[in-house]
């Protein structure tokens, strides 16, 4: 079963812009489900068009098999969600705050209300400053008490939108955790970011946006896969490793002239030498640099990392719009 | 049920904001202002024989001297021309517009509030909020014309006396009457606040309206718009001070209101249930 589906999905606003291109999302229940891409890349669009915030200029979406935005007071009390940062009435205190969203709710049980929205602040961590105003609260809070209102009920679908945005490195944490532990409940996680290495520790699935496409969507490992591992050649016979990489077949030879520092010893200019490995045994290309000639000062096999891999599909800079 | 327990909270939520309750205080300071103000300009009670056609609010006042009710029809009509629609704007203004600017309309349709209940729930808290104001304006006005002015029988704008009871159940339908027509003016201000995410905006343009509105309506060669127009009939709760009443006033100056509360709610709801919300 999907959690959340989208079948082209698409939002060009008023403007003419293209938001959201075609987009065809599939989140496995029980997931939590990395939705990744650059600022601007329609990942707040496509959250507001799942919620019924926003209306599809064509293609469907459906949350938990209920059709949107048609079904929204049907499921989405199902569904907890923090959108675009939070948003509570300053002058009141938290505990108000979350009141008041759960009286808007007409699936929840007025007598179990206060249990709720106790339980809520305290999973947490607010309960100390349930009776503070929130405009006392700090950023960290702030955006703790919106994922409390997302967990007032029961959820089946939690979606985050960007909750580590404008966190310090303990705030970023601290959320950290309580998806893991909203993970743990059984709760499919649907969590927006535009670092990869906020979300890689926590997530099984992953969307890439760029543009409002999506470029990529798998698993954590069928994103590895598809990075391929490349081997490095230290050398001051560049021309010479390129000729025997070739040789063998390996694509995409590429040579660096390596840092001063590393020319030192022999008094030569070292380079490096790099292509991708595919299928190759590494020890074989070592021994074939050797036999060819080829002074090798290091070998080295290397996969990209995750965040190669996502800014390879995202582009390098942020914004850059299509 | 469901639908009760969210009004409340909203009820709740305009009820404790200082500064709606800052509104309601001075809607409230104003009849007493009026009254000593009169009382003290008139320092002879007795009682004046009234003038028996006079629609504005001049003809209270020759009505004062002798009994103190007519404080309530005096405040009414002065606090008609703009504190009254000023207190009503600023709730109806912020109702869909304040939650935009703060964001937090966003959760609430995601709660789910449903797009359709939240404006219902929203129209009902603007409305309750004008019969508020409106009866503190009445219930203000009367105690201090009762303290301030002789009461009695109560000698109607026809000429004819009515006993005070009589009169007392005619200022309760007078005050109806005014709360209608603010309810009518919440519609109105209902449908500009789904039209931005600027509650000041919203509120500013709700009283240009108003005046826009009272302008028109004073301009003789624009006569024949008068009766269209959303404040027109506002002061014609004169016509239950009449005997027999001018029923027929009264009905047009309600199915005015009626005709432009279903107008403006329509077109919020159209509005509200196909735009996207961006806040």
């Amino acid at each position: 079963m999907t959690a959340i589906s989208t079948s082209g999905l698409t939002k060009r606003f008023r403007g003419g812009q293209l938001a959201v291109d075609h987009l065809d999302l599939a989140v496995p229940s029980g997931s939590v489900y990395g939705f990744l891409g650059p600022n601007g890349s329609g990942k707040t669009t496509t959250i507001r068009m799942l919620l019924g915030l926003a209306f599809p200029t064509d293609g469907s979406a459906a949350l938990l098999g209920v059709s949107m935005p048609d079904g929204a007071t049907k499921v989405l009390h199902r569904v907890g969600s923090l959108v675009e940062g939070p948003a509570f009435y300053p002058f009141l205190t938290g505990l108000d705050n979350l009141a008041r969203y759960d009286a808007a709710d007409r699936s929840a049980d007025p007598r179990t209300a206060r249990t709720r929205i106790e339980g809520a602040l305290d999973r947490v961590g607010l309960l100390s400053a349930a009776k503070k105003r929130y405009r006392h609260y700090s950023l960290g809070m702030k955006q703790r008490l919106a994922i409390a209102a997302g967990l007032l009920q029961p959820r089946e679908l939690i979606i985050l939108d960007e909750p580590t945005n404008g966190l310090d490195p303990q705030g970023t944490r601290e959320v950290r955790t309580l998806i893991r532990q909203i993970a743990a409940d059984g709760t499919t996680v649907f969590v927006s970011s535009h670092l990869l290495a906020e979300v890689e520790q926590i997530c099984t699935h992953v969307g890439v946006m760029r543009s409002g496409r999506l470029v990529f969507q798998g698993s954590l490992p069928e994103l590895r896969r598809t990075g391929a591992a490349r081997v490095t050649v230290q050398t001051a016979d560049p021309e010479g490793a390129v000729k025997v990489l070739t040789g063998l077949g390996l694509p995409e030879p590429r040579t660096t002239t390596a840092e001063a520092s590393g020319a030192g010893a022999g008094g030569q200019a070292v380079a490096e030498v790099s292509a991708v490995l595919g299928d190759a045994v590494p020890e074989r290309v070592c021994a074939e640099l050797v036999q060819a000639g080829v002074g090798v000062r290091g070998f080295a096999v290397t996969s990209p990392s995750l965040e190669d891999l996502f800014v390879g599909l995202t582009g390098e800079g942020f914004d850059v719009g299509a | 049920m469901s639908a009760l327990r969210f009004f409340r909270s909203e009820l709740r939520l305009v009820f404790r904001r200082r500064r709606n309750l800052l509104l309601l205080a001075v809607a409230a300071v104003f009849p007493l202002v009026i009254g000593i103000a009169l009382r003290l300009a008139a320092p002879h009670p007795q009682g004046g024989g009234g003038g028996g056609g006079g629609s504005s609010g001049a003809a209270f006042f020759d009505q004062l001297a002798g009994n103190g009710v007519f404080l309530t029809f005096i405040a009414l009509s002065t606090l008609l021309i703009l504190v009254l629609p000023v207190v009503v704007a600023v709730v109806a203004g912020d109702s869909v517009a304040g939650e935009a600017g703060y964001g937090t309309l966003r959760y609430l349709l995601a709660v789910p509030a449903g797009r359709t209940r939240l404006l219902a729930v929203k129209f009902g808290v603007i409305v309750t909020f004008g019969l508020c104001a409106t009866f503190i304006v009445s219930a203000v006005a009367l105690v201090a014309g009762v303290v301030l002015f002789p009461v009695g029988p109560v000698t109607l704008l026809s000429g004819a006396t009515v006993s005070l009871p009589d009169g007392l159940l005619r200022l309760l339908f007078v005050t109806l009457y005014v709360a209608a027509a603010m309810a009518a003016l919440g519609a109105i201000g209902l449908a500009v606040s789904t039209l931005t995410e600027h509650a000041i905006g919203a509120i500013a343009t709700i009283m240009i309206l108003v005046v826009a509105s009272e302008v028109v309506d004073n301009v003789p060669q624009l006569a024949a718009a008068g009766p269209y127009l959303p404040t027109h009939w506002w002061l014609s709760f004169d016509a239950l001070l009449r005997l027999p009443v001018d029923t027929s006033t009264l009905l047009r100056g309600l199915l005015s209101f009626a005709v432009y509360a279903l107008l403006f709610c329509s077109f919020a709801w159209a509005r509200f249930t196909s735009a996207d919300v961006t806040s």
